[in-house]
């Protein structure tokens, strides 16, 4: 059991924000993020798009905000849980006892919900059937590649990682590349890697089809994929793989016993606090009268949740507000004097 | 002003007046018109505001940006006639604007 002042869930901008106020008002915290990387959206969906509204910084992109968060961190200890879902919030007299998808399990008096849209997880085949055969011959990622040896394999998806997988596997399994158009979005000279391959026959290109159903008894035998002029193809298929990216799904959060507006969490604009005592939310994943979900908002939320974490966690001590600048216990704390 | 009519996949139908400026999924969003999710805010970087443009609009409205057909490969069922409702701009030419929601956004 890990025993901390606060629990973050999320290490995106506003997570890592976050920890650092906590840290530097001398509250431990630990954080725990679904992806197995430290940033979240920035990190996910826009590492390469710069951001122009971080005040004092005219221009950065998602993944340099994100690096220059991890350094502001670095004066403190912070134990990161990355890889890894909180499945189930509960309270047992004094404090929530969080667990995870791993099996970790923390005691907190305050639990802060940074989850952004919620915990990011692969997008799925439209086609329903897919489901009975999800882990058994159809993957959204893949761990280990030696099962598809001597098989036959669809390949839906026209970004790196359905690329990737084409040029990969087409060394030993016979490929079925199938994307929705003609051009790909991912790199370059994998695309023109994988059409080099199509002209040597080694990889079977089909664009502008898309599945439309599976086969099979128990095992993956083939798949009917359709065309924009309703054509209908059926391709023999051992296993299929689908890459569509990732998509943020609220997940368990749903099942907390919080006041939820939609996908949102409903928090006060003092303490970011829920309905719940001791658990906040912050950043993107909570609402309120005039919330903006801009990262900035994130940062000041943060701050103030942070604020409110310290009577819970030390509740005979007085918190007391101090300037970066003058008090020497956050010079301390940030390793700028002895 | 534009009306805009957003029809979800079990066929009920919303007429709404948006303001110009705003986008087709602002529009559904603040209406509580189901099935836009919008997760990103508007950013295109989700695919959650997914929409058919019925054919006769398809051609009338200004066409894609870079970046909108890549974000549709990851959308649920695209089809010739998709788009992303955050990307379509209300403007008088887009009064009268139909578009179908599809039945998930992921």
């Amino acid at each position: 059991m890990n025993k901390t002042d606060a629990l973050i869930i999320g290490a995106g901008p506003t997570g890592l924000f976050t920890a650092h106020q906590l840290n530097l008002i001398g509250l431990s915290c630990e954080v725990v993020d679904n992806l197995d990387k430290v940033g979240g959206q920035c990190i996910e969906l826009y590492p390469d798009k710069p951001i122009y509204d971080i005040p004092a910084v005219p221009e950065c992109t998602g993944e340099e905000l994100t690096k220059n968060l991890i350094n502001q961190l670095k004066p403190f200890d912070i134990k990161f849980h990355l890889g890894e879902r909180v499945e189930e919030v509960k309270k047992d007299d004094i404090n929530w006892i969080v667990k995870t998808n791993n099996g970790k399990i923390f005691s907190t008096p305050n639990v802060i919900i940074a989850g952004g849209v919620g915990s990011f997880e692969p997008r799925k085949f439209p086609v329903k059937e897919c489901e009975k055969f999800e882990n058994k011959s159809i993957f959204y990622s893949v761990k280990d590649k030696k099962i598809f040896e001597g098989k036959t394999v669809a390949i839906f998806g026209g970004g790196d990682s359905a690329l990737d997988w084409a040029v990969e596997l087409s060394k030993k399994s016979k490929v079925n590349l199938i994307h929705r158009r003609d051009e790909f979005r991912g790199a370059q000279a994998t695309v023109s890697t994988m059409h080099t391959l199509v002209k040597e026959g080694k990889i079977n290109l089909f664009t502008k089809y898309q599945m439309t159903s599976v086969k099979g008894n128990g095992q993956l035998e083939s798949i009917d994929i359709k065309n924009d002029d309703d054509e209908t193809k059926n391709i023999k298929a051992d296993y299929a793989l689908g890459f569509f990216g990732l998509i943020m799904q609220l997940g368990p959060i749903a099942n907390w016993g919080l006041n939820l507006d939609k996908k949102t969490i409903e928090v006060d604009t003092e303490k970011f606090e829920t309905n719940q005592k001791g658990i906040y939310a912050v950043g993107d994943i909570c609402t309120y009268p005039g919330k903006l979900k801009l990262i900035l908002s994130g940062f000041h939320e943060g701050a103030l949740a942070a604020r409110a974490c310290f009577k819970l966690a030390r509740p005979n001590e007085k918190y007391r507000f101090e300037f970066t600048t003058t008090s020497t216990s956050l010079l301390k704390r940030l390793g700028k004097k002895e | 002003m534009a009306k805009i009519t957003y029809i979800t996949s079990d066929a009920q139908v919303h007429e709404i007046e948006v303001q110009n400026g705003l986008t087709v999924m602002e529009g559904a969003v603040q209406n509580d018109i189901p099935g836009i999710d919008a997760d990103c805010g508007g950013g295109m970087a989700c695919a959650t505001c997914h929409v058919y443009v019925q054919d006769d609009w398809f051609n009338k409205i200004p066409e894609k940006e870079d970046g909108e057909e890549d974000m549709l490969d990851m959308a649920f069922e695209p089809k010739k006639n998709s788009r992303l409702s955050c990307q379509l701009i209300v403007s008088d030419e887009l009064d009268g604007l139909v578009v179908n929601i599809p039945k998930k956004q992921a």
